[in-house]
């Protein structure tokens, strides 16, 4: 009797693997399949676009570029539209991993401001366009501390002690410890590194936590006075406390673009190509600058929300979290792929935190 | 012709029914097929991919080359690894200790109320479990914080005269280990538990053994079994957990679920992170199968 | 003491362990309500997050998700686990070492391990990736669980019950039915119990099995921590405790009328 239920369990076994593998060859043409950071993308938005279209989205989510490049290697496919940052971008360019874009079916395009096309992670907009900009910088509850400060360097006093938080970055934040000491964000030389660690260590009394997902909910509990953010938690953080302030130190906050992509073997390309122009669009793309506090690198869309919304407007272009002046962007610093040296940076992150 | 071909086919069938009947290894190999073709397939196989994986080299931009390298192994001979390691195991032994001792008392009171309580009082165990992780995390967060839920009450019970910095320190990181790892604890416990007879323990009573040392000489080493499942399903995931860490310890410390997380999705170094993976599976295994013989489910040994 | 009934001391100690095990969700249950979005601190009584909720499609569909593939891996894991435990405990088969580790490895290998491999895995046989990729996950990292707590259940069971159900004229299947599995009972409610709350809860191996139009609640939650845990989530969770608290009291009272 047993071997039969053994027979009927292996059957029902081949039968699921049938049933995933069945439809893999027959893509509907009336879908695109997005695959993005979560709360990033305003539901009214993929509305607006399956009304105009037809087309429905499919929208799943990662919380990390890394995660998200893992998936992508290790040969998942059925995406059509992702969002890489920056360096991403230039590391799935490396690899093959995207498929170039046709910027003639992309009209709205030309929405987009002039100093944000051309970047040099992805030259002639071949294969991203960007679909949100920011900054990481300095962020501070004044309600805490009087003198605001001006450098990174100030995490580093001693009357901070237990009361910063730092991204759970190590791209960000050993870049910051080596800008203070006058190097490269991105340096691979190992003598300027090892002296970047043994400053970093001399940082850790004064760091309550590392957290990515969301610095701002210590900063607004409380539990720590400055440290290190994206512009959105601060926008967020901002517009819930007042006496929460950002700012870009005199050595440079971090810079950072996301875009949007195709990958290779999309199985909609044409449909992703409609979406990507859905997004620039100055209506879509003041939706998301509604929802969320990033910087919008959509001129058409701030030439609009001027006209249509100027309260809404002045409140974008007045905080520095969602719009950094000039000079901060001029001296912005982006994070670049590190190549061999990126085993360097990792063993100096986990001899600090793995530390005594 | 059917008749007689129907009536061998019949006495086959027989035959091999009688003769699986028979064979206690025929049995055992039929009753371990599903789980083994199963694990074949989608562990075993995945295993090897891993370990193919482990002798490759990494190519500059994060990528794979199919380059045999055997340095993966070689780079992890060193005492920062050790270290982290041994930090790990500890954490994994402390959780498991503390849920042993919170878990015990409870899954025995369980064993014990009526019967029809007992399903009840099981399910209550678990249906705080079956919200979100990441929520219940936060919760504790919550709870523990400098102007939190705890500190608060304390503060107007007039315990306490300054708030308690509790929230990313290792207390904290115990506390969300410990709860999360309780029902993997109080589960096995309550089923071995639970088949202990009443009448067994009575019987010692009639013969004059104390509660204590019928306790002692009865129920605890009948409830062995229960420690063992328990202890290996809380020590080795806890060992290698590291979100809780990460979100009630403030991510100062790294532990061997960082490590080779950190390898596949910050270093992109899937190699070393697979050799990684490769030897600290080696290494719990090994732990976890000593465990079983000395002290698990070998019968001879609980008698 | 008469071991029938749990002293005192013992009470006491099991509710505190309850009030442990309860005290997040109260908190939870609680600021499902608050008006503030980010859910730091109280701000105010609102019921408008339920009403979101129901609006929220994404979060519906990943609910509907988590539940059918739970539902489907728990099923096949604990009857699948449950053979192996009774192989191991009873039997000596050959390959009853290797079998046994191998019942491990889903256990100890790091989860982000055998999320990747599982990936690689299914993209090399050109299994297309969905619910049923993600079912099929589950089903390997539960199957130990359960067997490991069946088996601590079938531990010290007297073979002769069985036997005696045989002599009596009772086949295999009748004395699995009536004999075996009423007493290993408890311990496969256990084991299903475990996989269960583990399918709900896994992230790591589910997004990276995951595909188009295949996000769990887990998977849709983690990402939206990156914004804030809105009190949307807490209130989703208390429909669900809210949910099973119903289920078990409607069962409790069914028993009690039966009496």
């Amino acid at each position: 009797m047993k071997i039969y239920r053994i027979i009927a369990m292996l059957a029902i076994l081949a039968l699921l693997l049938a049933a995933c593998g069945g439809g893999a060859s027959q893509p509907e043409a009336k879908e695109v399949n997005l695959f993005a950071w979560s709360e990033y993308i305003p539901q009214a938005l993929l509305d607006g676009f399956t009304e105009k279209t037809g087309i429905k989205v499919n929208y799943d989510t990662y919380s990390s570029n890394e995660e998200m490049l893992a998936k992508l290697q290790a040969g998942a496919s059925g995406y059509d539209v992702i969002i890489p940052s920056d360096y991403t971008v230039a590391i799935m360019i490396k690899q093959g991993m995207l498929e170039p874009l046709d910027l003639a079916k992309i009209p709205n395009y030309k929405n987009i401001g002039e100093q944000f096309k051309n970047l040099s992670y992805d030259p002639g907009n071949k294969y991203s366009v960007p679909y949100q900009w920011g900054t990481v910088g300095m962020v501070y509850d004044a309600s805490k501390i009087s003198t605001p400060p001006t450098s990174w360097k100030d995490l580093w006093l001693p009357e901070y002690a237990g009361r910063v938080v730092l991204l759970d970055d190590e791209r960000e934040v050993i870049g910051m410890v080596l800008l203070t000491l006058g190097y490269p964000k991105n340096s691979t030389d190992p003598a300027q590194l090892e002296e970047a660690k043994a400053r970093f260590a001399e940082l850790l009394p004064n760091v309550r936590l590392f957290d990515s997902d969301s610095p701002k909910t210590a900063l607004l509990a409380g539990e720590v006075w400055l440290g290190m953010t994206w512009n959105g938690e601060a926008a967020i953080a901002h517009s819930e406390n007042e006496n929460i302030q950002y700012l870009c130190p005199v050595e440079g906050c971090g810079l950072w673009y996301d875009n949007l992509a195709i990958p290779k073997g999309a199985p909609h390309v044409q449909a992703a190509h409609e979406f990507i122009n859905y997004v620039l669009d100055p209506e879509a793309s003041l939706l998301i600058t509604a929802e969320f506090p990033y910087s919008n690198p959509n001129q058409a869309a701030l030439d609009l929300l001027k006209t249509k919304d100027p309260a809404a407007y002045e409140a974008y272009m007045g905080f520095p979290a969602t719009n950094p002046s000039a000079a901060d962007v001029q001296n912005g610093k982006r994070v670049e792929d590190l190549g061999d040296a990126t085993a360097l940076w990792d063993r100096i992150w986990t001899e600090i935190k793995g530390g005594e | 012709m059917a008749a007689s071909t129907r009536g061998t086919v019949l006495k086959k069938r027989r035959l091999s029914l009688a003769a699986l009947r028979e064979s206690t290894t025929a049995q055992g190999l039929a009753l371990i097929a599903p789980t083994a073709l199963y694990l074949l397939v989608f562990m075993i196989v995945p295993m090897i991919l891993v370990g193919i994986l482990s002798l490759m080299t990494r190519g500059p931009y994060g990528n794979v080359v199919y380059r045999l390298n055997f340095d993966n192994y070689t780079r992890l001979i060193d005492p920062l690894y050790l270290r982290i390691l041994m930090y790990s195991i500890g954490v994994g032994a402390a959780t498991t200790l503390i849920t042993l001792v919170i878990g015990y008392p409870l899954a025995y009171y369980i064993a014990r109320v009526p019967a029809r309580q007992r399903n009840v009082l099981l399910f209550l165990i678990l249906v705080p479990f079956w919200t979100n992780f990441i929520i219940r995390i936060y919760a504790w967060i919550m709870i523990l914080r400098t102007e939190g839920l705890l500190n608060s009450f304390l503060l107007n019970l007039g315990l306490i005269k300054v708030p308690l910095d509790i929230l990313y320190t290792p207390t904290a990181v115990l506390i969300g280990m410990v709860y999360e790892f309780l029902p993997f604890m109080i589960l096995p416990l309550y089923t071995s538990l639970e088949k202990i007879e009443n009448a067994q323990l009575e019987a010692a009573a009639d013969l004059g053994a104390r509660p204590l040392a019928s306790f002692l000489r009865i129920t605890f080493p009948l409830s062995l079994p229960g420690i063992t499942a328990g202890s290996i399903l809380t020590f080795i995931p806890a060992m290698g957990m590291f979100v809780v860490p990460d979100l009630m310890g403030g991510a100062k410390t790294i532990l061997i679920g960082n490590l080779v997380r950190n390898q596949f999705l910050t270093a992109r170094d899937w190699p070393f992170g697979a050799a990684s993976s490769m030897l600290l599976m080696f290494l719990t295994l090994a732990m976890t199968l000593y465990y079983t013989r000395k002290v698990g489910f070998s019968e001879d040994l609980l008698v | 003491m008469s071991e029938k009934k749990p002293s005192a001391w013992l009470r006491l100690f099991s509710a505190l362990v309850y009030l442990y095990i309860y005290l997040p969700i109260v908190l939870l249950v609680i600021f499902s309500f608050n008006k503030q979005k980010l859910n730091v601190s109280w701000e105010g009584f609102t019921l408008s997050w339920y009403q979101e909720l129901f609006r929220n499609q994404q979060i519906l569909l990943a609910i509907r998700n988590s539940l059918t593939i739970a539902l489907v891996s728990t099923i096949v894991a604990t009857i699948i686990g449950t053979l192996a435990a009774l192989a191991l405990q009873r039997y000596r088969f050959p390959g009853y070492t290797l079998t046994e580790s191998t019942l491990y490895i889903p256990v100890i290998i790091p989860e982000v391990v055998m999320g990747i491999s599982l990936l690689v895995f299914f993209s090399l046989i050109g299994v297309r990736l969905g619910l049923g990729t993600i079912t099929l996950s589950h089903i390997a990292f539960s199957i130990p669980f359960v067997a490991l707590v069946v088996r601590a259940r079938l531990h010290g069971f007297d073979k002769s019950i069985e036997e005696a159900a045989m002599d009596l004229g009772a086949n295999e299947l009748t004395t699995f039915w009536r004999v075996t599995l009423p007493t290993i009972l408890p311990g496969v409610l256990s084991g299903a119990l475990l996989a269960l709350t583990l399918s709900l809860d896994d992230y790591v191996i589910t997004y990276f099995t995951a595909g188009p139009g295949s996000t769990t609640l887990p998977l849709r939650i983690f990402s939206m921590v990156r914004f804030a845990v809105t009190p949307e989530v807490n209130a989703l969770s208390t429909i669900w405790v809210a949910t099973v608290f119903l289920v078990l009291l409607i069962g409790q009272m069914v028993q009690n009328r039966q009496r």
